[in-house]
């Protein structure tokens, strides 16, 4: 049966439009876990040296242990931000004779053998392997690593809870950084000391073997919560959920004033009022603004401008980034109808191009209060904002010509967690990376200031000849109307 | 008003339509029937330039629907419901297509009243969105919409499935009389052979991509359909 089902998935993988359109993507992935594995295992090798190095006064197999609350605290974030939640198709399995418990333990058990789960072991066994030349007994780092590896499936599962649960909520990201930071703080400021509550707990562990029965019965109970949590969402009510509360309708009259592209940008504000994908992301504005707080009060960023424009593409470019990259994919679902309506394709890429610059000039306007640490953040700002609105949108729209991957935007939070993983992330890294770089370039060939010019000269050339552009960009769009259409019109 | 001119449509070397010549004149209502993959709509596809034709071209009213869009402006459409937004409200969702095809609000709102009965109450004013409705209701404002700027072809996939029976006639009745009234040139597939020979003027039955009928309708027509269909 377990075969059967891989079957159903490495054919939906392959066949989809998007994986034969994305063949790059992948192979930057590819690139990017080799990366990761080299890290690991460089990380496993080096631990050792470095805390007899550090810390002469312990041994280091019972230092390690003091830093395995924050690993796998660091494990946590990076699976809520990277590790896509185990997704399958349900719908067509529901009425066909299998146990529904049985699609479940499959859903689960193919997260266990997730990249996520294996990269530890690359730092772990190297680790251990060291423990063992070092002539630690052979029990004792057995026991270690085999503990580290449960803790890493307990993590594994614990992540899709708070994951799953935090995506009904309105702002998925709260959650997972309320918990974390929380825990961060508490323990930062000695008031319930986690990290030595950790170490404590594994030096006991390495020592009686029979405690390891503990870790394990909170993989148990993790896996048995994940277990009653998917087996309950196993009906299709969730997507067949009548929308009883009646709504409120909005004219949005003022849109009225700006002509022609006037109900395509009443349309893409109710898009992203409606849904809640799209309105995710107005909610991730708030969170960008305060992002310069994390860089500006600290002095030595003041050192590095490169990273300040970094910040500055960040904050005036979030919406632009988040939203862009899926243009024009949010429109999927009804793509044919706007293929077949009286409607030039310049109109309708013109109104997204109004609104991401629109929400770079708001998002700049908000960020004035930065000016509090200093005029030259303000005026990296404005260069960004310039960059943005004209390189970035050119860019994203231009980018938008590839999109083969369809949005739905009616499906029900449950079991359907599209565009939530690496990928998303991939795609916004050129965006931001090339205007430090140039920046870079010629902040140290020549200063500062130039730096500077270089990024607002760059952005009102693409402003002089947005005609032109767009021009192109619309050529670009209508050679692939046959293959966006065929792609979109796909459901996976 | 439309033309075909050899037009075909090959998948993987699989050809699903071929149509050497076919003229449909202005003010014709025009059935296809066919039994499912005979071509349908992939045909109302190549019309709408949502799919490439393999060889040959689509000419709507002197304008080849391929090379410029200016079809656009008077033909309304409804496939499936992928035509739909379903994050509007129906009236939103009209005044949409409206604005797209000039017409204000007010001239929707009053565009709109013809249809009170076919709406039968479940739609305006529901203050629900569009994806929040059934199957049935989805289809009336798809197809309510495709009337919208009063078009000079209307196009139609299979307009009577998943209606209720009192829906079916009344738009049997919708659409005989924009025919007759407006000179629309109407365009609707349907597997139901009573429904479609009642409505049109001529029907073509479409096999394996091909025409293998083309009847002007008559008292006999459906029983010459109905012998045709049964194997």
């Amino acid at each position: 049966m377990i075969a059967r089902f891989m079957k159903l998935e490495w054919k939906q993988f392959f066949r989809s439009s998007y994986w034969q359109k994305s063949i790059a993507i992948n192979i930057l992935m590819v690139f990017l876990g080799l990366y990761f594995i080299i890290m690991f295992l460089g990380l496993g090798l080096a631990l050792f040296p470095m805390l007899e190095k550090y810390f002469p006064d312990t041994d280091p197999f019972v230092q390690v242990n003091n830093f395995v609350f924050y690993w796998l605290l660091g494990d946590l974030m990076m699976r809520f931000f990277l590790q896509k939640l185990p997704v399958m198709d349900v719908k067509p399995l529901l009425v066909l004779p299998l146990k529904k418990s049985k699609i479940v333990h499959y859903v689960l058990n193919k997260s266990a053998s997730s990249f996520f789960n294996l990269l530890p072991l690359f730092a772990i066994i190297p680790f251990s392997l060291v423990l063992l030349s070092k002539d630690y007994p052979m029990a004792a780092v057995t026991v270690w690593a085999f503990s580290m590896l449960v803790f890493t499936f307990i993590i594994n599962f614990l992540n899709f809870i708070i994951e799953s649960k935090s995506s009904e909520t309105e702002f998925s990201l709260l959650p997972i950084l309320l918990l974390v930071s929380s825990l961060l703080a508490l323990n930062q400021f000695n008031i319930i000391s986690f990290s030595s509550m950790v170490a404590v707990s594994i030096n006991y562990l390495v020592a009686s073997p029979w405690g390891v029965i503990a870790p394990i019965l909170i993989l148990f109970a993790v896996y048995w919560v994940n277990f009653k949590m998917l087996i309950g969402k196993l009906y299709i009510d969730g997507s067949l959920k009548k929308g009883t509360k009646s709504v409120a309708t909005n004219e949005l009259t003022w849109t009225r004033k700006l002509g022609a592209i006037a109900p395509f940008l009443q349309l893409d504000l109710k898009l992203i009022w409606r849904n809640k994908r799209p309105r995710s992301t107005i909610l991730m504005l708030v969170m960008s603004l305060f992002y310069g707080l994390i860089f500006y009060p600290n002095p030595t960023y003041q050192e590095m401008p490169g990273m300040l424009v970094f910040v500055g593409i960040f904050i005036t470019g979030i919406f632009m980034i988040n939203f862009g990259q899926f243009i024009p994919a949010w429109d999927s679902s009804y793509y044919n109808m706007l293929m077949s309506q009286n409607i030039k394709y310049k109109t309708y890429l013109d109104s997204k191009y109004k609104l991401m610059m629109a929400s770079a000039v708001l998002l700049f306007v908000l960020s004035m209060p930065y000016v509090y640490f200093g005029w030259d953040i303000l005026l990296i700002h404005f260069a960004a904002m310039v960059y943005n609105i004209g390189v970035n949108t050119h860019v994203l729209l231009y980018g938008g010509s590839f999109n083969r991957k369809q949005i739905a935007l009616d499906k029900s939070a449950a079991f359907n967690y599209q565009g939530t993983g690496a990928v998303q992330w991939i795609i916004g890294f050129p965006l931001m990376a090339l205007p430090i770089l140039l920046f870079y370039i010629s902040y140290k060939l020549i200063n500062y200031e130039a730096g500077i010019a270089t990024l607002i000269i760059l952005g009102v050339l693409g402003m002089v000849f947005h005609r032109k552009l767009m021009k192109f960009i619309v050529q670009r769009y209508k050679k692939n109307k046959y293959a966006m259409i065929a792609a979109f019109s796909q459901s996976n | 008003m439309i033309k075909a001119i050899n037009i075909s449509k090959k998948y993987a070397g699989n050809t699903v339509l071929s149509i050497e010549n076919l003229e449909i004149p202005k003010g014709q209502c025009f059935g296809l029937v066919g039994n499912n993959g005979a071509g349908k709509t992939t045909f109302f596809n190549l019309l709408l330039d949502l799919i490439q034709p393999s060889t040959g071209q689509i000419i709507l009213n002197e304008i080849q629907v391929d090379k410029s869009e200016e079809w656009k402006s008077f033909t309304g459409s409804f496939i499936d419901e992928s035509f739909l937004i379903g994050y509007l409200t129906p009236e939103e969702y009209f005044y949409f297509v409206g604005e797209l095809r000039g017409m204000n609000k007010a001239d929707i709102d009053a565009f709109l009243v013809q249809f009170t009965d076919i709406f039968n109450a479940e739609i305006l004013g529901a203050k629900k969105y569009l994806r929040d409705l059934s199957k049935g209701n989805q289809k009336k404002v798809g197809i309510i919409a495709a009337f919208i700027g009063n078009p000079e072809v209307i196009v139609l996939d299979e307009p009577f499935a998943s209606l209720d029976p009192t829906t079916q006639i009344r738009l049997k009745q919708l659409l005989k009389s924009v025919v007759d009234k407006q000179r629309v040139t109407l365009l609707i597939s349907s597997h139901d052979l009573g429904h479609v020979t009642e409505v049109c003027d001529r029907i073509v039955v479409l096999e394996k991509g091909k025409i293998v009928k083309d009847l002007s309708t008559s008292t006999e027509t459906l029983q010459e359909l109905e012998s045709y269909f049964t194997v």
